[in-house]
């Protein structure tokens, strides 16, 4: 195997990031030394014919997504890596704690400005950055949800810089996608090398839609004993159809379109050969804009008119709640350690990334001034696009941006390019290194749940630091290890 | 169950029992035209058999003369017919793939399966090579998918909606299949064929029906139950009124109606009672009577009445129901 330790020369960013397998010294760390040593023995031939097994095995069980922009129906694999990211037991604590407190304080905050709003009182965060953000939905104000739970569903994006250290890239409190992949690589696995299994001590990760089930039920409608739960699809032309179909059923829950539940003053029912039945909570995979058409984007066919009207008089649970989307704003994120201090006077236990404030002058400044070592991300958009990563781009590119930053400050955030970390993974040329990241998914309900780990994602082309799917990102099973 | 659910499953088991019986049609037709026959006779073949899946104008709008190839290609690898086999396997396996969750992965990546393997035998030449093969293949995948719902399904709802799918498409694949013979013959209404080759090329007749039989794996049980010659009132007799042959229309229509039973609601009523009336005539008719009638005429009817049940189905279970 040659997977030779700290080989970032050729790189075309210029940092030394930290190597999840191999120390400064060039010997793999005490969590990877099993997996290493294990590698070491294998032959390439046999890896390589391990690759194009489990490539043919997702494409028979269908786990594709569709890329939006290519005609309808085109059907692509997520590359899948076969080494595995590992997390010592110890470090995965510490992250556990920190998502814990993170998601509780975006929670208690979503809740304040749908209510109160005293952290806007406090001066702690300006008014403008929240109620006159366009992810503020006003309908919500004053709308009591079960337990004050908004973001039912976290999928916080974790990045590790040189030194080791974790920070928080992005909190994602929509419609979050992935853990369909995190629990189908771990299948997987197990069923590539069921020996590394014996050898190593995974944490199981299989009984997240148990979670995630019992999650949702805990949420419904106060007085509902029994509550019926679906998850509500755009349809199977979505990129993320296969996590949808995927998730109904390994809870055993109906799967649904728009078209296939109304809305009426007493609730909200789905159409079976039976005829109506009551619904209590909808896990939706529809983002806000197209819930409602009565309410919110017009064209909308996927959504169920007269949705919001029940939603709000309490007859039916969405999970994730309608307005989240402020609190996982690009602008509102340079805020979340002061919520942790407002809400529960506690110190943050993972880090923000330093961020710029564009619609501060001096930060606008500090960010045109050093455009070339900084990541500018516009503040509402998601999925890797319309940002700009200042040491990779050509000077029309920087000019391009410099124009946009200086026309609308306020839509721009920016960044130091981190050095995000990498891990050995299987290039054209042989094993190499590649930029990672982590996005472990926090459940919040009656109680706060994650399983150890979550989807780690691995960008595959040579320095490239993008690792969404839709841009030629792959994913590798990530394991929580020792105890 | 979700109606659109219901949907999906029964036009994936439609589908999928389509390509199947035009897999057979195409079979025995291929195998009927190596027949020595004049050119007219083997032509006839094929137009009656486009004709009996209604193909045929279709077929003339896209090209000018009739060759066998050409008919193949027309009704296994063209997406633009709607009815070829790869449009019947694709639309199985997108029906499939709209309520995977409500299928056992078995059963899912049986038909995702097929769907990929198809596209390997086409692009590898499988059709032009070996037809009876391909043929033989697509109807080992039918096997299979029917298996894998009865050996891996909860019998529930879903089940029942994918057996009602199966046996009305194949009620009416079976009744096409044994019509094809006198499609195109064009005799005056009512009157009993025979059809015109049989003055020519005498033994065409008992070929062509032991193909039918082939086609529909009967050529075995047929010796078996009469252990006599081949005569066309028995093949008729065999696959329309013998309810223990697994493809007749009677074994078809008690499947219907089992099924239809499982899955009844408070509207359901009417499609239940013709269901069961077109059962009790296959049931308690009689093969001479309905030849005396003509054959021809009786599965006319018999399409038409399959193709209502199937439009009472949609409206009873499967278009979504509103609020009562």
């Amino acid at each position: 195997m040659s997977a030779q330790p700290g080989q970032s020369q050729s790189q075309s960013t210029s940092f030394a990031p930290f190597n999840e397998m191999y120390g400064a010294d060039g010997c793999a760390r005490s969590h990877y030394r099993e997996y290493e040593s294990w590698l070491s023995r294998q032959s390439d031939d046999l890896m390589r014919l391990k690759r194009s097994e489990a490539d043919l095995v997702f494409r028979r069980v269908g786990i594709t997504f569709a890329v939006y922009g290519e005609s309808a129906g085109t059907e692509r694999l997520i590359p899948f890596d076969v080494i595995p990211r590992i997390i010592p037991a110890a470090e995965w604590r510490q992250l556990e704690t920190g998502l814990r407190q993170r998601v509780k304080a975006l929670n208690l905050f979503l809740h304040d400005i749908y209510h109160d709003g005293e952290i806007v009182k406090a001066g702690r965060i300006p008014a403008e950055a929240v109620f006159g953000n366009s992810q503020y939905r006003p309908q919500m104000k004053g709308v009591d949800v079960p337990g004050g739970i908004y973001a039912h569903v976290g999928g916080i994006d974790i990045v590790r810089a040189d030194g080791g250290e974790f920070y928080v890239l992005e909190d994602n409190l929509r419609v979050p996608s992935g853990v369909s992949y995190m629990l189908e690589n771990r299948r997987m696995m197990m069923r590539l090398f069921p020996d590394l299994f014996t050898s190593n001590r995974v944490a199981p990760v299989e009984h997240y839609p148990d979670l995630l089930l019992e999650n949702l039920r805990s949420v419904a409608p106060v007085g509902v004993d029994d509550p019926t739960v679906v998850l509500l699809t755009p349809g199977m032309y979505n990129s993320a159809y296969f996590e949808h179909a995927f998730l109904a059923q390994q809870m055993g829950i109906e799967l649904v379109e728009g078209q296939d539940l109304f809305a009426q003053d007493t609730g909200v029912y789905m159409r079976t050969t039976r005829g109506p039945k009551r619904v209590d909570v909808i896990y939706r995979r529809i983002d806000d804009d197209f819930l409602d058409p009565t309410v919110f984007r017009k064209d909308s066919t996927l959504g169920v008119p007269g949705l919001l009207d029940v939603y709000r008089a309490g007859r039916v649970t969405l999970a994730n709640a309608i307005g989240t989307g402020v609190a996982d704003d690009k602008s509102i994120y340079p805020f979340v350690p002061d919520m942790i201090d407002f809400y529960l006077g506690e110190k943050p236990v993972l880090a923000n990334v330093p961020t710029y404030k564009c619609r501060n002058r001096d930060e606008l400044q500090y960010a045109l001034d050093h455009l070339a070592q900084l990541v500018v991300k516009e503040v509402h958009n998601a999925g890797g696009y319309g940002m700009l990563i200042g040491p990779c781009s050509t000077v029309e590119e920087l000019d391009e941006f410099r124009r946009r930053l200086c026309a609308h400050p306020e839509n721009y955030i920016a960044q130091p390019t981190l050095a995000l970390s990498t891990c050995p993974t299987y290039a054209e040329s042989g094993v190499a290194p590649r930029h990672v990241d982590l996005r472990p998914f926090v459940l919040s309900g009656q109680q706060t749940a994650l399983v150890p780990g979550g989807l780690t994602r691995v960008a595959l082309r040579e320095g490239s630091l993008i690792v969404n799917s839709s841009q030629g990102g792959g994913t590798k099973d990530t394991w929580v290890l020792g105890r | 169950m979700l109606s659109r659910t219901a949907d999906h499953l029964f036009w994936m088991a439609r589908y999928i029992e389509r390509a199947e019986n035009t897999a057979r049609m195409l079979d025995v037709t291929v195998a009927t035209s190596l027949l020595p026959m004049s050119r007219e006779s083997a032509e006839r073949g094929w137009r009656a058999m486009l004709g009996i899946s209604e193909l045929l104008p279709a077929f003339d709008a896209r090209f000018a003369t009739l060759t066998a190839n050409d008919v193949l290609e027309f009704m296994v690898g063209d997406p633009s017919n709607r009815s070829s086999i790869i449009s019947c396997l694709q639309a199985a396996r997108e029906n499939a793939r709209a309520v995977r969750g409500a299928l056992t992965t078995d059963v899912w990546e049986t038909h995702n399966d097929t769907w990929l393997q198809l596209q390997q035998h086409l692009k590898a030449g499988l059709l032009q090579r070996d037809p009876h093969e391909f043929f033989e293949w697509v109807k080992f995948r039918s096997h299979l998918s029917r298996g894998v719902t009865i050996g891996t399904m909860l019998k529930d709802e879903a089940f029942y909606f994918i057996r009602l799918g199966t046996f009305l498409e194949r009620a009416d694949n079976t009744a096409r299949i044994l019509d094809i013979k006198f499609h195109g013959a064009e005799l005056p209404e009512g009157a009993i064929p025979p059809p015109a080759e049989t003055k020519e090329e005498p033994y065409l007749d008992f070929y062509y029906w032991a193909a039918v039989l082939r086609s529909v794996s009967a050529f075995e049980i047929y010796r078996k139950v009469y252990r006599d010659v081949i005569t066309p009132s028995r093949v008729a007799e065999l696959l329309m009124l013998r309810g223990d042959m697994p493809r007749s229309l009677l074994a078809s229509l008690n499947e219907v109606c089992t099924n239809l039973e499982q899955v009844r609601n408070d509207q359901s009523d009417e499609t239940s009672r013709r269901a069961g009336l077109l059962r009790a005539e296959l049931q308690y008719g009689r093969i001479d009577d309905i030849l005396d009638t003509s054959l021809h005429v009786f599965l006319t009817s018999f399409l038409k009445r399959v193709n209502d049940l199937g439009q009472r189905i949609s409206h009873d279970f499967l278009v979504p129901l509103m609020a009562r």
